[in-house]
């Protein structure tokens, strides 16, 4: 499938801010399941810096804008070729060890319900059902629900409310993952929806667990599915914080305010 | 009775490189002795090295006890140290560049992967990037005791960023400055070359895209730290800046710092700082300490940042029964100094093990420092014991434990004369280009009668130590 993506994301400053820095994880990944035809990333007034590959397989770029500025836009322009691989991570190059993956971070510790969330796939030896399953009690658990949440929901708390959004159910699911000792973790990217009222944010985040025998998959509970060609995946990272597409800071006193929107259509 | 080897007075006799010392102390009159010992705390007053001692009380800024009977190597001894210190500085620094990088050594099966790659100490954010000269820790500070002539044990490994080199400076210099006469008895290696030393080191390591003569900074977390003094004294002797994380900021593909003259390009950060806190966009982003952005200009080659960020994993003290393991398998060499045997709590038959010898045994946690967090067995009562035992059964994977090593000792200057205390010694070895070790380092003391805890933080002192010229 072919996807035109157009994801502006614009920081307002009551108060100008200079001395803006950021951290970008917004290239789509290398792997069999896309191929990048065009690609573009602009940052008023900003100058880019150093960009690398890093041993999770992103590409990283910083970039910085001196200022004084009001407001900030980056923008992100392009069209992937996207093949389903039914969430198999096929192809991609990567150095972290899966082992890495097992850390705990505060959103995704594990409370004593989502440990019981996990129970009773101890005898199960196909790894693969094993991740299905936990996939499929995760979406059964935590039902979708915009507004209910926050950036700094953690899975236990989302668990808790029974309600979310797809950062709390990829949370939800990679506690839950390992606990039970399968190396998981947090990906951010891009959904195609094409308007069946099923699907959730154009800006999107799953989970991948890492099955023995096949790698890395990936699981949207959110969805109740595995990443196809709809899917555009950017980044990785222990938890929502650790993969987002935008990390910054800025110095001055102005009230930061977010517009964000998104759009991911199919080429016709 | 355990006894302990003292490293002045051995089978009735004064080990040779004491024998000058022998007739200084025996001909310094009581008086005297107490005039100098109060010169001495007044000089280390004026030049104000102090160290906060946390969960003391008392006055934060109070000193360090320097006791002025100093502590001798013969050059025979040191060099067979200074060999063993450097072969272990070369293996952790292979074993970091490894686990960041093909982990060999895991896949080779000489040590788990669980234990190198679920560390908390390692860090993700930096697989696959390789610091310039290939060296992670720049200054190793080995923790070694002394339990007979030619035993020495390695206590622990240092590779962050290991603190106390300015009391190995100060001690010499104040030394000097009492008792010259001794200085020139004495053929005494010098140390007052280190700070050169390690400007050198640092300069050594600068990144890719420096194509100058490298502008090298110190990185505090501020005066509140309680070895800001060491910090500013480097800076000092090194000739370089002392920065602050506000002072400095990434603007493009570097990092810069505020000068009165505009901004300066920094290539070499000596970061006194730990990771957690150096760049919020990384890390945690609630740190107050750190430049935003730094992690990106350091991974695409901006800067260096000593040590690296991830140096952690290998000065853990589970990852430190490894270390003869490591020194064989990059090094093809068989380790010349000795670890402590060291039981791991985290497995069943070593915990089984502890918790049956608790009261003869010394209990670490894993990720603990300066002497918190640790139970001496046979110093403790019952209830001490029996306390720990509660902790190590929480958390077993926490702790390790080794046997009550019987501590060599030197002679002290003491309340009644002089007296036998315990030591250790903390050498600093520099890596960077080249491996340098500079003639020295920190002995500490145990200032209470039978007391094994040499921690400064813990009430421990600390003496001037003499490396004699062959």
């Amino acid at each position: 499938m072919r996807l035109i993506v157009d994801h502006v994301t614009h920081y307002r400053y009551d108060l100008p801010v200079r001395a803006v820095v950021q951290s970008h994880r917004l290239t789509p990944s290398l792997f069999d399941g896309q191929r990048v035809i065009r690609w573009k990333i602009s940052v008023s007034d900003g100058q880019m810096g150093g960009g690398f590959r890093d041993g999770a397989g992103d590409w990283v770029q910083g970039w910085t804008v001196l200022g004084p500025v009001s407001g900030i836009k980056v923008h992100v322009e392009g069209e992937v070729e996207t093949t389903d691989l039914t969430g198999m991570l096929r192809g991609h190059r990567e150095t972290v060890p899966p082992l890495t993956y097992l850390h705990h971070t505060l959103p995704t510790r594990a409370d004593m319900a989502l440990a019981k969330l996990g129970e009773g796939l101890e005898d199960t030896t196909d790894s693969l059902g094993v991740a299905h399953e936990l996939s499929r009690r995760v979406a059964d658990a935590i039902h979708y629900r915009p507004g209910v949440t926050h950036n700094n929901t953690t899975a236990a708390e989302a668990l808790a409310l029974g309600e979310g959004v797809c950062q709390d159910h990829a949370h939800a699911l990679i506690a839950v993952a390992r606990h039970v000792g399968i190396p998981a973790r947090y990906v951010s990217g891009y959904l195609h929806t094409d308007g069946d009222g099923t699907m959730q944010e154009a800006a999107h985040a799953w989970a991948e667990l890492h099955v023995d025998g096949f790698g890395w998959v990936g699981f949207d509970p959110a969805n109740r599915c595995c990443p196809d060609d709809r899917y555009i995946r950017l980044g990785s990272g222990l938890d929502a914080q650790d993969a987002a597409p935008i990390r910054g800071s800025a110095r001055g006193l102005g009230e930061e305010s977010l517009d964000v929107t998104v759009s991911v259509q199919t080429q016709q | 009775m355990t006894s302990y080897f003292n490293e002045m007075y051995h089978d009735q006799a004064v080990r040779p490189p004491y024998a000058r010392l022998q007739n200084w102390v025996q001909s310094m009159p009581a008086e005297l002795r107490q005039m100098k010992q109060a010169e001495a705390e007044a000089l280390f007053r004026r030049i104000g090295i102090t160290f906060a001692v946390y969960g003391e009380g008392g006055d934060p800024d109070r000193l360090i006890p320097f006791d002025m009977f100093p502590r001798v190597f013969s050059g025979a001894e040191w060099s067979r140290l200074e060999r063993g210190i450097k072969q272990r500085a070369r293996a952790l620094n292979a074993f970091l560049v490894d686990v960041y990088g093909r982990g060999e050594i895991v896949r080779a099966g000489r040590i788990p992967g669980r234990l190198v790659y679920q560390n908390e100490a390692y860090e993700k954010a930096v697989v696959g990037i390789v610091p310039p000269k290939g060296v992670y820790s720049h200054i190793v500070g080995i923790d070694l005791v002394r339990t007979g002539p030619d035993d020495f044990f390695v206590l622990e490994d240092n590779c962050r960023t290991p603190s106390g080199v300015s009391y190995m400076l100060e001690n010499r210099e104040i030394m000097m400055r009492m008792f010259p006469d001794i200085f020139r008895e004495n053929r005494i290696e010098p140390v007052e070359q280190y700070p050169a030393a390690l400007r050198r080191t640092l300069a050594s390591v600068a990144p890719q895209k420096c194509d100058r003569e490298p502008t090298v900074v110190i990185l505090t977390p501020g005066h509140f730290n309680s070895a800001y003094y060491e910090h500013s004294f480097l800076a000092d002797l090194m000739g370089v800046e002392l920065v602050e994380g506000q002072d400095l900021f990434v603007e493009g593909e570097f990092v810069f710092m505020r000068t009165t003259e505009g901004p300066k390009r920094v290539d070499v950060i000596y970061r006194r700082i730990d990771d957690a806190f150096i760049d919020p966009l990384c890390f945690r982003p609630d740190s107050m300490l750190g430049i935003p952005g730094l992690m990106d200009v350091y991974r695409s080659g901006g800067v260096a940042i000593c040590s690296a960020p991830g140096a952690g994993v290998a000065d853990d003290k589970a990852v430190y029964t490894y270390v003869p393991e490591m020194i064989r398998f990059y090094l093809g060499e068989e380790p010349l100094l000795q670890n402590v045997p060291t039981w791991q709590c985290g497995k069943a038959d070593d915990l089984k093990y502890v918790l049956e010898h608790l009261a003869e045994l010394v209990v670490k946690e894993v990720h603990g420092s300066g002497g918190y967090g640790m139970l001496v067995g046979p110093k403790s009562t019952k209830d001490q014991v029996e306390n720990f035992r509660a902790r190590i059964l929480a958390d077993p994977g926490n702790y390790i434990a080794q046997p009550t090593l019987a501590l060599s000792t030197t002679p002290t200057f003491v309340e009644e004369g002089v007296a036998p205390r315990h030591v250790d010694l903390r050498p600093y070895c520099l890596v960077g280009e080249r491996i340098e070790l500079v003639p020295g380092g920190l002995t500490r003391v145990a200032l209470t009668e039978g007391s094994l805890v040499v921690n400064s933080s813990q009430g421990g002192g600390v003496k001037d130590t003499w490396v004699l010229a062959e």
